[in-house]
C-alpha cells in the first residue's frame, strides 16, 4: 500500500493531530493547575488548524482507490464548519472550568474532535463504508457528549434518547445500503451505485433503498418525520453541545446527503427521489415552524428553530444543482454565525443564571443592553430580515431553486417564504420580551467572560458583514465551480 | 462608488447610524445633533439632486435614468448595487427627506432610550432612500425590507395602545405581502432575458428586453402587485394600516403613512405596471375593483371613528386606494395625479399625524368627544389642522385639490363603461371625505371645550412650529405650482407609457 495516499487527507490528519496533543497533554498532566492550559491549547490549536485547512488548497485527488477524495468545496465545508467549532469551543471555555465539569474538560475536547473528524469522513467520502464509518465516529462519541452534565437527569435522559436513536436510524440507512447494494453491481462505491440506479429503470427495492438512506441521514438531519428526538436532546445537553448539535452537526449532514444523493442517485433525481425530498422538506419547515410558537424553554424552541432551518438548507438538495450545493453551502455558513450568536446568548444567561425560559427574558434590556441587542440581530438573521446576513442566505437559496422554472419548485419557494412569515412571529416573540415586555428583569447584569465575548462578536460581526460582503457567497461559488463537473446532474 | 451623489442617499443614514452608535441613551444632546445635522443634509442633497436633475433635463439630457451608476455585488448571480433617478424618483426621495426632517423634531423629547429609537429610525430611513434610488429589483427589495423590519420595535417599543398587538400584526402582514413580492420578483429574474446567460436584475435591462412572456406576466403581476399593493393599504389587505398608525409613536406615523406606504405604489408602478405591461392591460381590472373598494370603504370607515389616529388611518386607506387606482387606469394623466397625490397624501397625512401626536401629548386623550374647542386653546395647531383637514378634502390652493383633480381627469379618459362606473364611484369618495374632516375640524377646534383641564394648556413650542412649517410650505407649493412637479415627472412617463402602449399590440 502506498502511504502517501494519507498525505492527501490533511484536514483529517490536521483535526487528528489536535486531536493526539490535546489526549498525551490530558493524560500526561497530573496536577489541577497544568490542566487548566488545556482550553486555551485546544482553542489556539484549533484556530490555526482552521487557517490551515483554509489555506492549504484542496488537491481533488481520489485516493484509497476512490474511497476518498477532498475537493475544493469538501474542504470549503470543512473550513466553514471549522469556524463553527471555533467558536463552539469559545463559547464553552467558562463552561468547561466549572466545578462539575473541569475534571472531566479533557474528554470535552476529545470526543468534539473525533466527531468532527467523523464528519469530515462523511463529506469527503466516495464509497459507502467510508461513509458509514465517518457517521458512527460523528454519532457515538455525541451521545457521551450530550450525556456530560451526568449528574443531571435531563442530560442523561437525553442521551439515551439520542443514542437509541442514532443506533435505530444507523440499522435503517444499513439496510437501505444493502439494498442498494444489492440493486447496483455489487460494490458500494457511488460510481457504481449510479451504474444500477439509472433512469427508465426503476424497481421497488431501489425506491425501498432511498427511502431507507433518505431516513437514516435524515435523523441525522433531524427532519421531519425524523424529528422526535431532536427537542428533547437539545434541551437536556448542555448547551455547548446543543450548540454543536445544531449547526454542525446538521450542516455536515446536509452537504454529505447532497453529494450521496447526486453522487450515487443521481440519475434518477426526477423519477425517484426528488418527490421524496420535495415532501419532507415542506412538512420539515411547516412542523418545525408550527411548534416552535408553542415553545417556552429556549432550548426547545431552538430546536423547532432548527428543524424548520434545516428544512431550508435541504432546499438546495431538490434541485441538487451547483447552484443549490453553492447556497447550501453559503446558507450554512451563515446559519453557523446565527445560531452560534444565540447560542452565546443562551449559554452566557444559562452559565450565570442557570434561566433557560423564555419568559426570564423579559425585560432583558434594562440590564444586559449588549445581549439584548445581539440576541435580537442573531433573531432577525435567523428570520431572514435584511440587511443581517439571514437575508442573503434565504434569497440567494431561493433564487437558486428557481433556476430551473419549474413550476412545482415556484410552489416549493412559495411555502417556504409563509414559512419564514411564521418564523418571524415566532423569533419576533423573543425580541418582544428582551424589548418591549413591561416586566421587571429577571435576569441581572451579566459580565461575559472574554471568551464569551470574542465568541459573541465574532457571531455579530458575521450576521452584520457575512451577507454585505459578497466574498463569502463568492469563495462558496468558487469551491463548488472547481468541482461542478463531478456532481454529476 | 463615492463619486455617485445617489449612493450618499444611503451612506449618510449610514453615519447617522454610526453616530448614533457611539451615542449614549442619557445624552439626549449629541443624539439631536446627529439627527438634526444628518436630515439636514439629506435635504440638502434631495434640494440639490432635484435641482441638478432639471437643469439637466433642461439642457437636453433625454436618459431615462440620470446619475446612474452599478456596481457589482454577488457576480455569480448577476446582482449589481445599481442606482439611477427619474423624475418620479427625485420627487419622492424629496418628500422622503423632508419628512425625515419633520420627524426628526416632532420627536424632539421621545422617551424611553431616545438612542435606539433613533437607531431603528435611520435604518427605516436607509431603507426608504435606498429603495427610491434602486434600478435593481434585488437591492430593490432588501431596501424594502429593510424600512420594513424596524416598525416592529418601533411601534412596539415606543407606541401607545395596544402596540404589541399592533406591531406584529403589521410587521407579519407587510412581510406576508413580502413573500409574494420575492416570489414575483425570482420569476422576473429568471426571465429576463431570452440568453440564458444574460439574466439581469436591472430594471432598464428587463424592460429593454421585454423577454417576459405573456402567461408568466399574468402570474408575476398578481405576485407583485399584491406585495406591493399590501404596502399600498389595498382592500382587503389594509387592516394593518389603522391598528399600525394608531399605535405607532408619532414620528413612525408620519414617516410610515408619509413615505413607506409610497413605496407600495411606487413599486407597483416601477416593477408591476413598468416590467409587465402586458398583464397590466389583461388584469389591471380585478385591482381596480379593489382599489375601488379602497377609496369608498377607507372614507366611510373615516367617518364613523372616534379615534383621530383613526381617522387618518382610514383617510389613509382611502387616499393610497386612490393612489394606485389611478395607477391602474394606465393613462399619463392618471398617472401624473397618482404622483401628485403620493406627495400630496405623504406630506398631509404626516402633517396630519404630526398634529395629533401634539395634541395628544397634551391633552393625553385622542378621543375627539372628549376634546373641543381646540381652536381657542391653540391657535397654532388648531390653523395647522384646519390647513391640513383642508388640503385633504381637497381644497384649490393646496395639493389635495391638483392630484384629485388630475386623477379623476385622466382616470376619465378611458371610455368604456367599466372604468367610467369606478371613477364616478371614487368621485363619491370626495364628498365623503369633506364629511369626515368636517365633523372632527367641528368637533375637535371650533365646538365647545368639553374638558377644563384642557384651558391650561399650551401652544406649539419652537421645535414643533419647525416640524409642521416645512410640511404646510411644501403642500402649499404643490397647490400653488403644480405644473413644476408635472414638468419634473412628464418626461418619466413616456418609457412606461410606450411599455403599456406596446404590449396591448
Amino acid at each position: 500500500m502506498d502511504y502517501s495516499q494519507f498525505g492527501q487527507m490533511i484536514p483529517e490528519l490536521i483535526v487528528l493531530g489536535i486531536f493526539m496533543i490535546v489526549l498525551i497533554f490530558d493524560v500526561f498532566s497530573k496536577d489541577h493547575a497544568s490542566k487548566k492550559f488545556l482550553t486555551p491549547l485546544t482553542t489556539i490549536l484549533f484556530g490555526l488548524g482552521t487557517l490551515a485547512i483554509w489555506l492549504i488548497p484542496a488537491s481533488g485527488q481520489e485516493i484509497f482507490g476512490g474511497m476518498y477524495v477532498n475537493t475544493t468545496a469538501t474542504n470549503a465545508l470543512k473550513s466553514i464548519l471549522n469556524i463553527g467549532v471555533f467558536i463552539v469551543f469559545l463559547q464553552s471555555a467558562k463552561w468547561v472550568e466549572s466545578d462539575e465539569v473541569s475534571i472531566r474538560r479533557g474528554e470535552f475536547y476529545e470526543l468534539l474532535l473525533v466527531t468532527l473528524f467523523g464528519m469530515y469522513l462523511m463529506v469527503s467520502a466516495r464509497h459507502f463504508l467510508l461513509f458509514v464509518i465517518g457517521l458512527e465516529a460523528a454519532s457515538l462519541p455525541l451521545a457521551a457528549l450530550v450525556a456530560f452534565n451526568k449528574k443531571h437527569y435531563e442530560s442523561a435522559e437525553a442521551a439515551a434518547k439520542y443514542i437509541l436513536t442514532a443506533v435505530f436510524s444507523s440499522g435503517i440507512l444499513l439496510m437501505g445500503l444493502s439494498f442498494a447494494y444489492a440493486c447496483s453491481t455489487g460494490s458500494l462505491y457511488f460510481s457504481d451505485i449510479a451504474k444500477g440506479f439509472v433512469s427508465g429503470n426503476i424497481s421497488g427495492l431501489m425506491i425501498l433503498a432511498l427511502a431507507f438512506v433518505m431516513a437514516g441521514i435524515g435523523f441525522k438531519l433531524s427532519l421531519v418525520p425524523f424529528h422526535l428526538w431532536t427537542a428533547d436532546v437539545y434541551q437536556g445537553a448542555p448547551t455547548a453541545i446543543t450548540s454543536y448539535l445544531s449547526v454542525i452537526s446538521k450542516g455536515s449532514a446536509a452537504v454529505a446527503f447532497f453529494i450521496i444523493f447526486t453522487q450515487a442517485f443521481g440519475q434518477v433525481w426526477a423519477e425517484a427521489w426528488e418527490w421524496m425530498l420535495y415532501a419532507i422538506i415542506i412538512a420539515t419547515i411547516t412542523i418545525g415552524n408550527l411548534f416552535a410558537i408553542r415553545q417556552h424553554n429556549i432550548k426547545r424552541f431552538m430546536a423547532f428553530s432548527s428543524i424548520s432551518q434545516a428544512g431550508y438548507i435541504m432546499l438546495g438538495a431538490v434541485v441538487g444543482t451547483s447552484l443549490g450545493l453553492t447556497a447550501m453551502l453559503f446558507y450554512i455558513a451563515i446559519y453557523i454565525v446565527s445560531n452560534l450568536g444565540a447560542f452565546s446568548v443562551i449559554a452566557m444567561i444559562e452559565n450565570a443564571t442557570g434561566k433557560v425560559e423564555i419568559d426570564d427574558y423579559n425585560g432583558l434590556h434594562k440590564t444586559n443592553p449588549r445581549l439584548s441587542f445581539a440576541m435580537t440581530l442573531a433573531m432577525f438573521s435567523l428570520a431572514g430580515i435584511p440587511p443581517f446576513a439571514g437575508f442573503f442566505s434565504k434569497i440567494l437559496m431561493f433564487t437558486s431553486v428557481t433556476a430551473s422554472n419549474s413550476t412545482a419548485l415556484y410552489i416549493l419557494v412559495l411555502i417556504a417564504l409563509i414559512n419564514t412569515i411564521i418564523s418571524l412571529y415566532y423569533y419576533l416573540l423573543v425580541v418582544k420580551a428582551m424589548w418591549i415586555s413591561a416586566e421587571e428583569p429577571k435576569i441581572p447584569n451579566i459580565k461575559g467572560h472574554f471568551a464569551d465575548r470574542l465568541a459573541l462578536g465574532i457571531c455579530v460581526a458575521g450576521i452584520i458583514f457575512c451577507g454585505l460582503v459578497p466574498q463569502v457567497y463568492q469563495y462558496c461559488y468558487d469551491a463548488v465551480q472547481n468541482v461542478a463537473c463531478c456532481i454529476g446532474l | 462608488m463615492f463619486g455617485n451623489i445617489l449612493i450618499w442617499f444611503v451612506i449618510i443614514p449610514v453615519l447617522m447610524l454610526a453616530g448614533l452608535g457611539v451615542c449614549r441613551n442619557s445624552g439626549m444632546n449629541a443624539i439631536r445633533a446627529v439627527m438634526v445635522i444628518g436630515s439636514t443634509a439629506l435635504l440638502a442633497l434631495s434640494a440639490y439632486v432635484c435641482i441638478d436633475f432639471l437643469a439637466l433635463r433642461a439642457a437636453g439630457d433625454t436618459s431615462e435614468m440620470l446619475f446612474t451608476g452599478s456596481w457589482m455585488w454577488y457576480a455569480p448571480l448577476n446582482i449589481h448595487l445599481a442606482v439611477g433617478v427619474d423624475g418620479i424618483s427625485v420627487l419622492m426621495l424629496m418628500l422622503s427627506s423632508v419628512i425625515v426632517f419633520a420627524g426628526t423634531f416632532a420627536s424632539w423629547k421621545i422617551n424611553p432610550l431616545p438612542k435606539n429609537f433613533f437607531l431603528w429610525f435611520c435604518l427605516l430611513s436607509t431603507g426608504v432612500f435606498g429603495f427610491f434610488i434602486s434600478i435593481d429589483i434585488f437591492t430593490m427589495f432588501m431596501f424594502y425590507e429593510v424600512a420594513l423590519i424596524p416598525m416592529y420595535l418601533l411601534i412596539g417599543v415606543w407606541g401607545t395602545g395596544r402596540k404589541e398587538y399592533s406591531a406584529m400584526k403589521l410587521t407579519l402582514m407587510l412581510m406576508g405581502g413580502s413573500a409574494f413580492l420575492m416570489l414575483g420578483l425570482l420569476g422576473i429574474y429568471w426571465h429576463s432575458s431570452t440568453d440564458p446567460n444574460a439574466l439581469t436584475w436591472n430594471i432598464l435591462e428587463i424592460a429593454h428586453n421585454g423577454a417576459i412572456d405573456a402567461g408568466w406576466q399574468n402570474i408575476l403581476f398578481l405576485c407583485t402587485f399584491v406585495g406591493f399593493g399590501v404596502l399600498g393599504a389595498m382592500f382587503p389587505f389594509h387592516t394593518w394600516s389603522p391598528d399600525g398608525h394608531a399605535c405607532a409613536p408619532t414620528a413612525v406615523s408620519m414617516l410610515h403613512a408619509g413615505v413607506l406606504m409610497k413605496l407600495g405604489g411606487y413599486g407597483c408602478f416601477r416593477i408591476a405596471i413598468y416590467l409587465l405591461p402586458a398583464a397590466a392591460n389583461e388584469l389591471a381590472w380585478i385591482f381596480i375593483i379593489l382599489t375601488g373598494i379602497s377609496i369608498v370603504y377607507g372614507a366611510f370607515s373615516a367617518c364613523v371613528q372616534t379615534d383621530l389616529k383613526y381617522i387618518n388611518a382610514y383617510s389613509s386607506v382611502s387616499h393610497c386606494g386612490m393612489v394606485l387606482f389611478a395607477i391602474l387606469m394606465l393613462t399619463q394623466t392618471a398617472m401624473t395625479g397618482a404622483i401628485l397625490q403620493m406627495l400630496s397624501h405623504g406630506l398631509m397625512t404626516a402633517l396630519f399625524f404630526a398634529l395629533i401626536g401634539m395634541i395628544y401629548g397634551r391633552t393625553h386623550t385622542r378621543d375627539i368627544r372628549q376634546m373641543g374647542g381646540l381652536m381657542k386653546i391653540m391657535p397654532y395647531l388648531g390653523v395647522c389642522y384646519m390647513i391640513a383637514g383642508f388640503a385633504s378634502l381637497g381644497l384649490p390652493g393646496l395639493s389635495g385639490f391638483v392630484a384629485e383633480m388630475t386623477i379623476f381627469f385622466g382616470s376619465f379618459e378611458n371610455a368604456d363603461l367599466f372604468h367610467r362606473v369606478f371613477v364616478i364611484v371614487g368621485t363619491g369618495s370626495i364628498v365623503i371625505t369633506a364629511v369626515y374632516i368636517l365633523r372632527v375640524v367641528g368637533k375637535l377646534l371650533l365646538g365647545p371645550v368639553q374638558d377644563e383641564h384642557h384651558l391650561s394648556l399650551t401652544d406649539a413650542s419652537w421645535f414643533e412650529r419647525l416640524s409642521t412649517v416645512t410640511l404646510i410650505v411644501c403642500i402649499a407649493a404643490i397647490g400653488c405650482f403644480p405644473n413644476w412637479i408635472a414638468q419634473t415627472i412628464n418626461f418619466s412617463f413616456n418609457p412606461i407609457m410606450e411599455a403599456v402602449k406596446n404590449a396591448v399590440i
